[in-house]
């Protein structure tokens, strides 16, 4: 009797509930809010890796034992972390340039082209310029790479500022043009006819090589991106410029009633994004390559985008993300081994990505009871 | 007349892929989602098509297949965008990587396999008598037959009924919309996963139909290439399908200048649509410059109740 009693109070109370839903929490919505700097990317690393755990596992592969393998790759050994630093730095040049585009809400997602661009212009050095004296190569490659770099961003900027076409588009198409320029370059006029049909260039010259340190592939590039790093946080945070950067991208009829040149800044900020990827380009042919060949990225330009938003634009932290991003891709080659596709890291990077986005949205969203 | 026919019936075959995905793209930004995750579920959908129809060889199958697949990711960019207020670039540009590389993986098993397909021609021969366009639609494909009834539905649903009307109002206005008692994020997660279904559908026609073997990368921007359509469509179904077919016509020509053996290298014929695109939208841009914006105005805007002014 009194257990019936109960059970149709709960229906009663069921049926009341769903009546009237109402949650004893409310969820809302604070913009303003800033969450915690380090525990979202964190969690949402972690939980990206859980998602693809299960694509693996459906695979019918341990994903343990891939996970492991990836870690062993990037990190378990000096081989492993000279390359995971080797890839690291293209991808923190890119993604600074990445970054100081998004600073005022310009979305350039063409680093890949312009970092292709700037591999093209310091090997064009190499081969029209073959009988330089050696000490001017490496100077004059870098400017070259940089201009050809700061030149494809321009591309995307002119439109942009002068047509209102949007930048996502031209820069992407920008990106397919690119690649389809260096195929041209690579199968085409430049290919080395000592190559054994290798689509490539001759190998460049000893003074066209930038230095290695020790025994190991890692080269004096990685103190580029370095440099690049600390000038960056320099020009972002500490100066005037920096601070209009910042206007802005927050608010741009504020900056324009403040009498910030929106034009200008585009313009600027787009060559100088360029640029920086251009510089990776230069510093990846002539660093670890050695030659300009086909596939010389496998996606820097993209993968730069997560290194930039891991890092949330910030400069000092984009030296971790970038780390943390060169492991993943070398640990994606290592599973090769074991018949997976280096593309994994790709998909893992995709599945950080959503996670990074929607934690920190998440984390904007307030309980009040 | 001969190279004429041949030069339509190919832009109209290799306009389709984009078609199906700047219609998936006009759906999600009139109910004012950005969507830019077209590459990714564009492959996805090529990859889901390619595997279950291996598996099953049963088209129906294999459409169904690729429309869940195809909506799920879909849902996951409706729900960071809508529900979650995410800034939807980078959410598109998620959805686009994320596709990549699962598209790459899963695609590994089934790479260069040629898909033993036939797709069914709808055969329409009393059309024949009418001169060169008779010729060419005579002997159309069903998925290109369906993608031709699917532009004129969504333009009647878009142009002519009341959800079409509210679907603008979304795009908009949403908070006018939500007073008018309509529900915004139902409204929104619609047609984003609708949308994405036909995103789906482009990779769906692309490995069905068009090159009937999976290559990784295999839909070369096209994705991109259908987000600039929908700015040059005016998010018009109907100049949707020229627009769709005029690029399609740019890819073709650009392969076939090839035959005529013209001295100018494969690879910048393969540039033709890309500069384009650019070229394209700058007219746009030129010709629009004093003239207030089209698109949906809270296109790329979330909305929350809480927070409507």
């Amino acid at each position: 009797m009194n257990q019936k009693t109960s059970a149709e109070q709960a229906a009663v109370e069921i049926q009341g509930s769903k009546k009237k839903l109402e949650l004893p929490f409310r969820l809302e919505y604070d913009p303003h809010k800033k969450s915690s700097s380090w525990f979202v990317p964190l969690l949402s690393i972690l939980i990206a890796l859980f998602i693809c755990a299960v694509f693996i596992a459906i695979d019918g592969m341990n994903p343990i034992t891939v996970y492991g393998k990836m870690l062993q790759g990037a990190f378990g050994s000096a081989f492993g972390i000279s390359e995971t630093l080797v890839k690291a730095t293209p991808l923190l040049l890119c993604g600074l340039g990445v970054a100081i585009a998004y600073r005022i809400s310009i979305w350039n997602i063409g680093a890949e082209g312009q970092f292709l661009l700037g591999a093209i212009g310091a090997t064009a050095i190499t081969i029209y310029f073959p009988n330089l004296p050696g000490i001017v190569y490496i100077p004059l490659m870098v400017i070259v790479g940089i201009v050809a770099g700061a030149v494809w961003g321009l591309l995307t900027a002119l439109p942009r500022t002068y047509y209102q076409v949007n930048e996502l588009i031209t820069s992407l198409m920008l990106n397919y043009i690119a690649l389809l320029l260096l195929d041209y370059f690579v199968f085409g006029p430049w290919r080395d006819p000592e190559g054994f049909n290798f689509p490539g260039t001759p190998m460049f010259l000893p003074s066209q090589l930038l230095a290695t340190i020790g025994d190991t592939r890692l080269h004096i590039g990685v103190l580029f991106a370095i440099i690049a790093v600390v000038l960056f946080a320099f020009l972002i945070l500490k100066t005037r410029w920096g601070y209009e950067l910042r206007v802005l991208g927050a608010n741009p009829s504020a900056a324009k009633y403040a009498g910030i040149k929106i034009n200008k800044h585009i313009l600027l900020v787009m060559m100088i994004s360029g640029g920086m990827a251009g510089l990776a380009g230069m510093i990846e042919v002539s660093g670890v390559a050695g030659r300009l060949m086909y596939g010389i990225s496998p996606g820097y330009g993209y993968t730069a985008i997560i290194v930039a938003w891991l890092a949330r634009l910030n400069p000092w932290a984009m030296i971790v993300s970038s780390i943390f991003i060169g492991g993943l891709i070398v640990g994606g080659y290592s599973v090769q081994t074991i018949g997976l596709p280096s593309s994994m890291s790709l998909m893992l990077q995709g599945a950080i990505l959503f996670c990074l986005i929607g934690g920190e949205m998440l984390s904007k969203f307030r309980v009040k009871k | 007349m001969d190279v004429f026919i041949l030069l339509l019936t190919a832009a109209i075959s290799s306009g389709t892929p984009l078609l199906f995905a700047v219609l998936g793209g006009i759906l999600s930004e009139k109910a004012g989602v950005i969507h830019l995750g077209t590459e990714g579920i564009m492959l996805i959908g090529a990859v889901m098509s390619c595997i279950v129809f291996i598996e099953t060889e049963s088209l129906f199958v294999t459409f169904i297949a690729c429309l869940l697949a195809s909506g799920f990711l879909g849902l996951i960019h409706a729900f960071l965008s809508i529900s979650l207020g995410a800034n939807q670039i980078v959410s598109g540009l998620a959805i686009t990587l994320f596709g990549t590389g699962l598209s790459a993986y899963l695609g590994k098993s089934v790479a260069g396999i040629a898909l033993p397909v036939s797709v069914p021609k709808v055969e329409l021969s009393w059309l024949e008598f009418i001169p060169v366009i008779g010729k060419v639609f005579s002997n159309l494909d069903l998925f290109i037959w369906m993608s031709i009834v699917l532009t004129i539905v969504l333009y009647l649903y878009m142009y002519k009924t009341s959800w079409g009307l509210h679907l603008k109002a979304v795009g908009d206005s949403p908070s006018t919309t939500d007073v008018m008692g309509i529900s915004v994020t139902g409204f929104r997660y619609f047609h984003v996963i609708v949308g994405s279904m036909l995103m789906g559908l482009s990779g769906f026609y692309l490995i069905m139909a068009y090159s009937p073997n999976w290559i990784e990368g295999m839909t070369a921007g096209r994705g991109w290439i259908a987000i600039a359509l929908i700015i040059f469509a005016r998010w018009n179904p109907i100049y949707a399908l020229f627009c769709a077919y005029f690029f399609g016509g740019l890819d073709a020509l650009g392969f076939r200048i090839q035959l005529f053996e013209i001295p100018v290298p494969s690879y910048f014929l393969k540039m033709i649509p890309y500069f384009a695109t650019i070229v394209v939208l700058m007219f746009v841009g030129w010709k629009n410059r004093n003239k207030p914006p089209i698109e949906p105005k809270s296109l790329g805007v979330p909305y929350f109740r809480e927070q409507r002014f």
